[in-house]
């Protein structure tokens, strides 16, 4: 009980102030998070169609293409680690990034060397302060993440994918592609995923055709390869669109979650501190009347001796 | 299959959202290979579509207009999903900006891939403002 008054009361209201702060961000994220869940599932309906279309080919030709064929003696990955770009949201950040570091070890620990492509502040900010080099990095929508940030990331990660070794354009061709963000399950549990996103495997039969019907044979305009050509960077993008959309839902989620346990852990100090102040003002108040009634018997005291 | 009648039906999807979607009695894009309209029990198809106007004509005799970039269209069982990453109604456009869009495209340079591309855009979009009108 070293504080006066005063400074407990300062306190209080440094606390209470801190408290608006998390109250206020705690409920944007709420409203939030409903947006991006909607954001979400309005990116459905795309997903899914492309999906079957990819498959449609998958199934209905024979056709190889440069970004379903698997290398056949991988050295380089890339990885795609998507973060946010503000911090406040509890372990969010770092939890994708001890995922990501999972897998850059195994990776390393399968003789790859490792590219890294970050999405968010957050990551660009880790890898910068302990000087590992990244390749690119996309910032500033990790929470409300468009369709043009996606296809721009798709893209460069295709050209990578695509580029030979040892080329001159001075794009180091990498033979995978790896994603590492955080899957959106539901507003309590968020939970950090690696997937592999290139080579491509497709997932035939999304939607299984009904037993006795006959398979609808496609035709192809303008031919098959080309057909493939422009739809498979399209899936590639709607994927990592995906991925985007999942972790900017998970990412106002945790903010949701850190924010309330702050709004509470200052309310408990708020009634903390009221209590000692409390207890600190009864005790100066005991202390003045102790000394003011010590005064008057030692006055009376004294002249009592006078008389 | 075929009892399905003699009805598609149609969804047009844009990367971040379901654009339009309803039943049709005809279809007509534009592919790479040029205009292609599609009636109900067309063979299954799968084809790239280049920027330009779709048009929808639902089973009430009305006619739906829409720019999309360049995507996908893909015909089976009478579905029919136009996919592209941008997709607008033609009521959802505003011809001033798409105007304005255009010039701005057409004074970006000629030789520039991604000023062709935006120029095309502009004018499908502002193709189906009219068409629509």
């Amino acid at each position: 009980m070293a504080l006066s008054v005063r400074e407990y009361r300062a306190r209080i209201k440094s606390t209470e102030s801190m408290k608006k702060i998390t109250r206020a961000m705690e409920l944007i994220a709420a409203s939030r998070i409903i947006k991006a869940q909607q954001r979400a599932q309005a990116a459905a309906p795309y997903a899914r169609e492309l999906t079957r279309a990819v498959s449609a080919v998958a199934t209905f030709s024979n056709v190889d293409h440069a970004l379903t064929t698997e290398p056949e003696n991988p050295q380089r990955a890339a990885i795609l680690v998507v973060t946010s770009d503000r911090g406040l949201a509890g372990a969010y950040s770092s939890s994708v990034l001890k995922e990501a570091e999972r897998l850059v070890e195994k990776l390393k620990g399968e003789g790859k060397d490792v590219d890294l492509y970050i999405s968010g502040r957050k990551g660009e900010a880790y890898y910068k302060f302990r000087q590992r080099p990244i390749v690119e990095a996309w910032t500033g929508s990790s929470d409300q993440p468009t369709y043009d940030v996606a296809a721009d990331i798709g893209a460069r990660l295709i050209e990578a994918f695509l580029a030979e070794e040892g080329n001159e354009a001075g794009v180091a061709g990498v033979d995978e592609v790896h994603v590492v963000y955080t899957r959106f399950r539901s507003m309590l549990s968020q939970e950090p995923t690696a997937v592999r996103l290139l080579p491509l495997e497709v997932v035939e039969g999304t939607e299984a055709p009904s037993q006795g019907d006959v398979l609808p044979l496609y035709e192809f305009e303008p031919s098959p390869q080309e057909v493939l050509d422009s739809l498979l960077p399209r899936y590639v993008q709607s994927r990592i669109f995906f991925a985007l959309l999942q972790a900017a839902a998970s990412e106002l989620a945790a903010r949701q979650k850190a924010m309330k346990s702050a709004t509470d852990n200052a309310d408990e100090l708020i009634k903390k501190y009221t209590r000692i102040a409390n207890q600190a003002r009864q005790a100066g108040i005991t202390q003045e009347i102790s000394e003011i009634v010590g005064g008057v018997n030692a006055l009376a005291d004294a002249n009592a001796s006078q008389d | 299959m075929a009892d399905s009648g003699k009805v598609l039906h149609v969804e047009l999807v844009a990367a971040d959202r379901l654009v339009w979607s309803g039943e049709a009695t005809m279809v007509i894009a534009r592919t790479t290979e040029g205009d292609l309209g599609i009636l109900p029990n067309h063979s299954p198809l799968l084809s790239s579509i280049v920027e330009g106007v779709v048009d929808v004509q639902t089973a009430e005799g009305e006619t739906w207009v829409a720019a999309v970039d360049a995507g996908f269209l893909s015909v089976a069982d009478n579905r029919v999903s136009i996919l592209a990453e941008r997709a607008e109604m033609s009521h959802e456009i505003d011809l001033e900006k798409a105007r304005h869009e255009l010039e701005r495209a057409q004074q970006a340079g000629e030789n520039d891939d991604q000023a062709q591309e935006a120029v095309r855009r502009a004018e499908a979009r502002i193709r189906a403002v009219e068409r629509a009108n």
